[in-house]
């Protein structure tokens, strides 16, 4: 056998191995992943965990979002594309993962804001302004004290709720929570309780799809 | 001795008798082989499986990654000095698979460290078997390329000093 064909059988069989064991691993991880969701079905929405769209809708999306992260703010009007074109069959919870350093002060703040009946509104600025208090995945919370500016929330306020226990025993909760339900990385979606296996915005929109078709 | 191929190209370079000696070749093509299923396993480790690679890790990364291309470079056509420039590489990379294999392993003590978020290289993250971890696995594909490096280098000697 000629010396050119060595190398590209070698390196084919190579390649080839290497896309079979990643085809079963990330088929195994997967099943693995809709146990570990079956299992902990009951950790997915609590009752404190913020809740947007209608309470009949039928499709529930579960997200475990940190607010410095770059992707989550990516899908947050992806998010709101898919609710607006299924109106009423659409509800979204959010949860807590603050993975980033420092980013859970930011969820305190988050909370705070909901106490004033102002979580969405203070969740799009944060959003808004990511890339001057969270640049280069180095959150300084502390800027956001500039930037949140939202029409009838007190920072004042604000920063003295920070401080209260239930907050951050939710905030302990819900980091908990994604780890039993093997939620490592941010943003982890749960639609009614099916886990997105492979990450990227088509597929979730397929997995939200595939829903809204088997229950209306 | 000299035998020709159906390939041109080997017959416009018989004076370079090793260029010949499809067993030669062979040693080089054997690193290659061990370089690229080393390369295309740490990256399933890491990108698919999502263990997170440790700085020691990096370090024989570094070392083995470009293996993969040195080593082509050198077989077509075959260069008898490729050892001179590949062996280097994989001796560094060597030292740094047994140093991670002795922290690992406990025999150097690895000073107190404060937690961070990086991985750290002392924490078996993998064990195939029961036994067989990455670091392990890093010293047999260094050792297997070294070693036959340097017997395609003793060959080239014979090979230099039978002709002359």
């Amino acid at each position: 056998m000629n010396r050119q064909a060595q190398v590209v059988i070698a390196g084919g069989l190579i390649l080839i191995v290497f896309a079979v064991a990643l085809i079963f691993y990330k088929s195994k991880k997967a099943d693995e992943l809709s146990d570990v969701a079956n299992k902990n079905a009951s950790l997915l929405v609590r009752d404190y965990s913020p809740t947007i769209g209608s309470n009949h809708a039928k499709v529930t999306i579960v997200e475990f979002f940190d607010p410095a992260c770059e992707t989550c703010k990516a899908f947050y009007p992806l998010i709101k594309e898919i609710m607006l074109k299924n109106p009423e069959k659409i509800r979204l919870v959010v949860r807590y993962l603050p993975l980033h350093h420092g980013s859970d002060l930011v969820v305190k703040m988050l909370e705070a804001a909901r106490l004033q009946g102002k979580f969405w509104e203070a969740l799009h600025v944060i959003y808004d302004t990511q890339g001057s208090w969270a640049s280069h995945h180095n959150p300084q919370p502390e800027k956001l004290w500039r930037l949140l500016r939202v029409r009838g929330l007190s920072l004042h306020q604000v920063k003295k709720d920070m401080l209260r226990d239930d907050i951050a025993q939710r905030i302990q909760q819900d980091v908990e929570d994604a780890r039993a339900l093997g939620v490592t990385k941010t943003p982890g979606f749960f639609v009614n309780g099916k886990p997105l296996v492979q990450f990227g915005y088509k597929q979730l929109q397929e997995l939200v799809d595939l829903e809204i078709r088997s229950h209306y | 001795m000299i035998y020709f191929e159906e390939n041109d190209m080997d017959k416009i370079q018989i004076e370079n008798p090793i260029e010949e000696t499809q067993q030669g070749w062979s040693l080089v093509f054997y690193c290659w082989v061990i370089a690229t299923i080393a390369t295309v396993g740490s990256l399933f480790f890491s990108e698919v499986m999502g263990l997170k690679p440790c700085l020691l890790c990096w370090y024989q990364r570094i070392f083995m990654y470009p293996l993969v291309v040195i080593l082509m470079v050198g077989m077509f056509p075959l260069d008898k000095n490729v050892v001179r420039y590949a062996l280097p590489i994989a001796v560094i990379g060597w030292l740094f698979a047994v140093y991670h294999y002795l922290l690992y392993s406990g025999y150097i003590p690895k000073g107190l460290q404060p937690c961070d978020k990086e991985a750290s290289c002392t924490d078996i993250d993998l064990e195939l078997l029961g036994f067989i971890t990455i670091p392990m696995l890093s010293i047999i594909s260094y050792s297997a390329i070294i070693l036959l490096l340097m017997t395609f280098r003793r060959r080239v000697k014979a090979v230099s000093q039978y002709i002359n």
